[in-house]
């Protein structure tokens, strides 16, 4: 079997993954932390593929798709939390919804 | 690797990049889109076509149109001159040319008749259908609750906002 080139593939996982942190991290706006968690889920699923095509295995794949799951669950709550956000603080800043703050 | 990746991964970084810098969520989700099937060409000269295709129909379809009612969602009030001002061509060309580089991509690939890269171990999506129902129908059964429970959370956190509780 051929070795499959792993370094560039994950250094594109990593580049995706470091991009949708700094999203998280620097956006204030619900949607973009959304966006962003949904870009660092896709990286992660990415690195997964990678393995898979390095040792030829589809387990790699089977975890993708579960990735896969998590995302499409995690993006459905998200939204119906962001619209309640929303409405309780007529605002879409996430520097608003500090009501938990000790 | 080969160019296609090279040129997939560039895009998707790209794309990426300026996801996170749009002020605009239409904007930035017109180059989530295409960021999100640049990566679907990576899985593709990885070798994973079933994963490819995957990406393209849940990722780039179902979850971004799911962020797509989103945003409508919140922007509500002057909905015709807000949408005139987000159909202004300046906003398409962007991700219209990312897209363009992705179809050539593709149409290249097609055209050359190899599927992604010849180096590579092309896993089907019959071994990923054993694997899956075999060693690991377990996850599918966790994973199939976790869903249910998404379905039951989501509904639930719509309807108290629609009683005003």
């Amino acid at each position: 079997m051929a070795t499959v080139p792993i370094i560039q593939p994950l250094l594109l996982a990593v580049l995706l993954f470091t991009l949708g942190l700094i999203g998280v991290l620097v956006r204030r706006n619900f949607v973009f932390i959304l966006m962003s968690i949904e870009i660092m889920l896709n990286a992660a699923g990415l690195a997964f593929i990678v393995a898979a095509a390095r040792w030829g295995q589809a387990d790699g794949q089977v975890m993708f798709m579960f990735i896969l799951a998590l995302g499409a669950s995690e993006v459905a709550v998200g939204l119906a939390l962001i619209l309640r956000i929303r409405r309780r603080l007529t605002t879409l800043d996430s520097d608003a919804a500090n009501l938990l703050r000790g | 690797m080969n160019v296609a990746f090279y040129f997939a991964a560039s895009t998707a970084v790209l794309s990426t990049f300026l996801v996170i810098t749009q002020a605009n969520g239409v904007h930035a989700l017109l180059y989530l889109v295409v960021s999100l099937l640049a990566v679907a060409l990576v899985f593709y000269t990885l070798g994973a076509v079933f994963a490819a295709a995957l990406e393209v129909i849940v990722y780039a379809g179902a979850i971004v149109i799911l962020l797509v009612f989103l945003v409508m969602m919140l922007n509500l009030g002057g909905t015709t001159a807000r949408e005139a001002q987000w159909l202004k061509p300046q906003v398409w060309v962007g991700p219209a040319i990312l897209a363009v580089i992705l179809e050539s991509e593709l149409v290249s690939i097609m055209v050359s008749g190899n599927a992604g890269a010849p180096s590579l171990v092309v896993i089907l999506p019959r071994d990923v259908g054993i694997t899956m129902f075999g060693p690991y129908l377990l996850c599918v059964e966790l994973a199939s609750v976790l869903l249910l429970a998404a379905l039951i959370g989501a509904y639930r956190l719509a309807h108290i906002g629609r009683s005003g509780g």
